[in-house]
């Protein structure tokens, strides 16, 4: 793999994963240990979210303990329909993001709702605007999620 | 991570939230600038923020890899049907795998679905995910009565998850 990451960026990547430390100075405290400077780990966080290297940087919350719903959901279209189905389903804003893929399930998204009652209401909105059937697939179980995965 | 450590958020933990969804600020007292926005002080936002880390409100915090970006452009979201006195034991299985970012049990749609595993699998290109995915079908033998890939061949949206600010 040809990256744009040199050894610094590459040790900030695998080692901050996660762990970064709440207290005043938390740069200044992994700089330290990374043996450069509180500005320049600044400055190279900035520089891999521009490049789009890192998708954020800090806290990732745990959507469902936030209170709301959450749930992926799926439908088959057909081709002719697509484009309509897609732009209805788009339009709602519970649809936090929205991916064609190459099945007869070709439409997969997922909804993000104030409240878990929400889910079932929304889902319902979409199936009479659209004229198709929403299969809501929530979680059941979560076996694993984060990255171990090293660059 | 346990489900009997819920913590009820209040009105100032969901200010924090707001202030920090989108990233934790690049400055050099984070903490002080995200007190700011909330109005409160510096410790007692580092304070709610440990606490929710210890909730597991808060996942973790640090760098959120673009897999895309970083060289792995084959990613599928594969399918697995597993009985369902299985799952549990076949799930924690795929979760320790390096290769997979995601694991999750969700509901069959019988007959039109019967798969009850979802697992992203990653991969620098196509080949390499369906290498991989052999190797999680080798591991499972019997226990996998059919897979597929769902490659995704365009992003409709992506808006990702946002709490509304409070009032």
């Amino acid at each position: 793999m040809s990256l744009d990451l040199d050894e610094i960026d590459r040790a900030i990547l695998n080692n901050y994963q996660g762990g970064f430390p709440i207290c005043e100075r938390p740069y200044l405290a992994v700089a330290e240990k990374l043996g450069i400077s509180e500005s320049e780990l600044i400055e190279r966080l900035q520089s891999m979210l521009e490049k789009k290297q890192l998708s954020r940087f800090g806290p990732m919350y745990h959507a469902e303990r936030l209170g709301g719903g959450l749930s992926l959901c799926a439908m088959h279209i057909p081709e002719a329909e697509y484009e309509r189905v897609n732009e209805q389903v788009n339009a709602f804003p519970e649809v936090a993001h929205n991916y064609a893929r190459d099945h007869t399930f070709n439409m997969w998204f997922v909804l993000a709702t104030e409240t878990p009652e929400r889910i079932s209401t929304v889902l319902k909105e979409i199936e009479q605007t659209t004229g198709f059937k929403v299969y809501n697939m929530p979680k059941k179980k979560e076996f694993f999620i984060g990255l171990k995965f090293e660059v | 991570m346990t489900e009997t450590d819920d913590i009820i958020l209040d009105e100032l933990d969901r200010k924090i939230i707001v202030a920090t969804q989108s990233g934790l600020p690049l400055v050099s007292e984070p903490y002080a600038v995200i007190a700011s926005q909330v109005n409160s002080s510096t410790d007692e936002v580092m304070r709610r923020t440990e606490r929710m880390l210890a909730a597991g409100i808060i996942r973790r915090i640090g760098a959120v890899p673009n897999h895309y970006t970083l060289g792995f452009k084959g990613n599928g979201m594969t399918v697995w049907d597993i009985p369902d006195e299985k799952v549990t034991e076949c799930g924690e299985k795929i979760g320790a795998l390096d290769f997979v970012s995601h694991a999750y049990e969700r509901p069959r749609h019988q007959p039109q679905w019967n798969y009850n595993l979802f697992a992203m699998v990653h991969g620098k290109d196509r080949e390499e995910v369906e290498q991989k995915v052999q190797l999680i079908a080798d591991m499972l033998g019997e226990d996998n009565r059919g897979h597929e890939i769902l490659y995704s061949s365009r992003i409709l949206k992506k808006t990702g998850l946002r709490l509304a600010s409070t009032k």
